[in-house]
């Protein structure tokens, strides 16, 4: 279910690049909305700002300048430590690396965004990390070690954990990119299926069409600008 | 257990080898601290038993006869008595003492005696002497004279002397001769060598002789009373603190044997430091160690660490994970090191028991739980810098999206 609020606003976005002789400038004045509810896909040739906007919106970079507003907080000009639990709270991430602890288990791996932000691992923490690995059909690996799951199910565990912490945004970077046809599709129809049930915000960046033909908008790149949209 | 703990340990425990390892190069520092303590410590005791063990740990005397007012000032008239330096300070009412003083915390025994000077005559060799008056019990109660006979025997009749071996060979005395002996009171007296004593202190052996106390009385003059009271202690290190207790209980003159033994204490004291350059050496090749395979963990766990912080993690719970691992190895380090370095001694003898080419060993002496302590504070300090440097790492040069 779409919500007519925007859960992030970001207006005049620019980022620039500087290693001291030349500077490059990465997103130029990218301005847009997105919805609560939304599934998005983030189109947009190499070098495009794909990569940066989701930093961007991660809170894993600061913009050169600009405006980006989530949930009514003025993330531009926070403390770190603010970002931090703020990233913690209400954004999830999937990388194309699935990007997990490999010295954790797949339940380990799924509760870390819980368990860093109470500082300890609780029951409660448990039971939901269990529901999660059970939705992405990972139940029997929950004990695991990381290093020895399949591409694809290391990738749903990321997904797992990505919602661990029930975010209202979920970032989601070439998700499908490292996987083979078949755990791909798994994948996606994962993330469709949660957007559908949780109603939590998916932005997927991604090369391939088919999936952002899946994607209920579309949103174009092309040298740091807003090329196009689909809605 | 908290979670920064949790991954902390995990981290130690995924890579067993270089844990090992790096706890085992811990162990080996703290274990060079524990052995190079009990070593100076070894070398402090055998020192001290070698030179001062055989004197009298704390010396109790009359009070100083010093100079009073008889007179306050507002009389007009100002009468003094002058220190005397010509009576001599004898303590009359020692027996009294005794009981207080032996009831003292660390003191083991304690002999009243009385010494004065004299020459040794023996046909044309005459020596200088200083002679002791004890009773027979009390022989060795201070110096292990019966320990240390090389002729004859310990017992003291009237009328006997134990001789200082170095002061036997000047004079070209055996036990069984008589010797003429003349006090500084101008007493003569004819005495027999009972026994030749030799405690490796030439002071004593070349120019001492114990007499029985009734023998010394008549040589100097005393018919009651001692010319001092000599204590010895369990713990010759606590000379000055049992002193000042005495002095206090008494109000007599108690001397420690640290005061008439400045060199030494000094000697002991650079010792003890330049032990303390070895230590300190050894707790630095520690922290050098921890902070470098540390640093290495950081590097290698770069994606690791931006996984966690693009996760929600602080900087400040990557820090307690990179610090609690610093700590962890310390601890594991110093206890591993502390215990092969007790282990390790245990076969050593007793420093006093050291022959002449063994090392002195004091195995109380080392320092096992400030070695620990140390090295866990130390390695902590360590982690500091790898965890600062873990703190940093931006997830979006390690892991991107």
């Amino acid at each position: 279910m779409i919500v007519d609020t925007p859960l992030l606003i970001v207006t005049d976005l620019v980022k620039e690049f500087n290693d001291g002789e030349t500077s490059t400038t990465v997103l130029n004045g990218l301005s847009l909305s997105l919805y609560r509810g939304e599934l998005v896909a983030l189109l947009g040739p190499s070098g495009s700002g794909k990569s940066t906007l989701l930093s961007i919106l991660g809170t894993l970079m600061r913009p050169t300048s600009g405006r980006f507003e989530m949930l009514g907080f003025n993330l531009i000009g926070a403390r770190d430590v603010d970002l931090t639990e703020f990233r913690n709270q209400h954004i999830g991430f999937v990388f194309q690396a699935h990007n997990l602890l490999p010295d954790f288990t797949a339940l380990e791996n799924v509760m870390f965004p819980a368990a860093t932000r109470k500082g300890r691992e609780t029951s409660v923490d448990r039971r939901r990390a269990t529901e999660l690995l059970d939705k992405v059909g990972l139940a029997d690996r929950r004990d695991f070690p990381a290093s020895k799951l399949s591409g694809g199910q290391k990738q749903r565990v990321a997904v797992a954990r990505a919602l661990m912490n029930s975010p209202d945004l979920v970032l989601a970077d070439e998700p499908t990119g490292n996987l083979d046809r078949e755990s791909a599709r798994r994948v996606m129809d994962l993330l469709i299926d949660l957007n559908g049930t949780d109603g939590t915000t998916f932005l997927i960046s991604t090369h391939d069409e088919t999936i952002a033909g899946q994607c209920r908008r579309e949103i174009r790149l092309l040298d740091g600008r807003l090329a196009r949209e689909r809605h | 257990m908290t979670y920064s703990f949790k991954v902390a340990l995990r981290y130690l425990a995924s890579n067993r080898a270089q844990t090992a390892l790096l706890i085992a190069g811990v162990a080996v520092g703290v274990y060079i601290f524990v052995f190079m303590s009990a070593l100076i410590g070894g070398l402090a005791v055998l020192l001290l038993n070698r030179t001062v063990g055989n004197i009298a740990h704390v010396t109790i005397q009359a009070p100083d006869r010093d100079p009073v007012s008889l007179y306050g000032r507002d009389s007009g008239t100002l009468v003094a008595i002058l220190k005397s330096v010509q009576q001599r300070t004898t303590l009359q009412s020692a027996a009294a003492f005794l009981p207080t003083i032996e009831a003292i915390p660390n003191v083991t025994s304690v002999a009243g005696v009385v010494a004065g000077n004299g020459f040794l005559t023996k046909g044309e060799a005459i020596a200088p002497v200083i002679v002791t008056g004890v009773e027979p019990d009390q022989v060795s109660a201070i110096a292990n004279v019966a320990g240390n006979l090389v002729a004859g025997s310990g017992d003291l009749t009237i009328g006997k002397a134990l001789i200082g071996s170095g002061l036997a060979k000047t004079m070209g005395l055996r036990v069984g001769q008589r010797v003429s002996i003349r006090s500084e009171r101008n007493i003569d007296a004819t005495l027999l060598i009972g026994g030749v004593f030799s405690l490796g202190v030439s002071s004593v052996d070349d120019g001492a002789i114990y007499v029985h106390l009734r023998t010394a009385r008549v040589l100097f003059e005393l018919p009651d009373g001692v010319s001092r009271l000599e204590v010895k202690l369990d713990d010759l290190r606590l000379a000055p603190d049992v002193a000042r207790r005495i002095a206090n209980t008494t109000g007599l003159k108690s001397i420690p044997w640290t005061e008439k033994n400045e060199q030494l204490l000094n000697g002991l004291v650079a010792q003890a430091r330049s032990g303390d350059v070895i230590k300190g050496f050894a707790l630095v090749t520690i922290v050098i160690g921890v902070a470098s395979a540390l640093l290495l963990s950081t590097y290698r766990r770069q994606s690791e660490i931006g996984i966690m912080r693009a996760m929600g993690a602080t900087r400040r719970f990557v820090v307690g994970v990179f610090m609690i691992q610093g700590g962890l190895i310390g601890l594991a380090g110093g206890l591993l090191g502390a215990g092969l370095g007790y282990l390790s001694l245990l076969p050593f003898p007793l420093p006093e028991a050291t022959s002449s080419t063994g090392l002195p060993i004091a195995i109380g002496e080392g320092a096992y739980g400030t070695a620990i302590l140390l090295t866990f504070i130390g390695a902590i300090f360590a982690a500091i810098w790898p965890a600062s440097a873990a703190s940093r790492v931006d997830p979006v040069k390690v892991i991107g999206p």
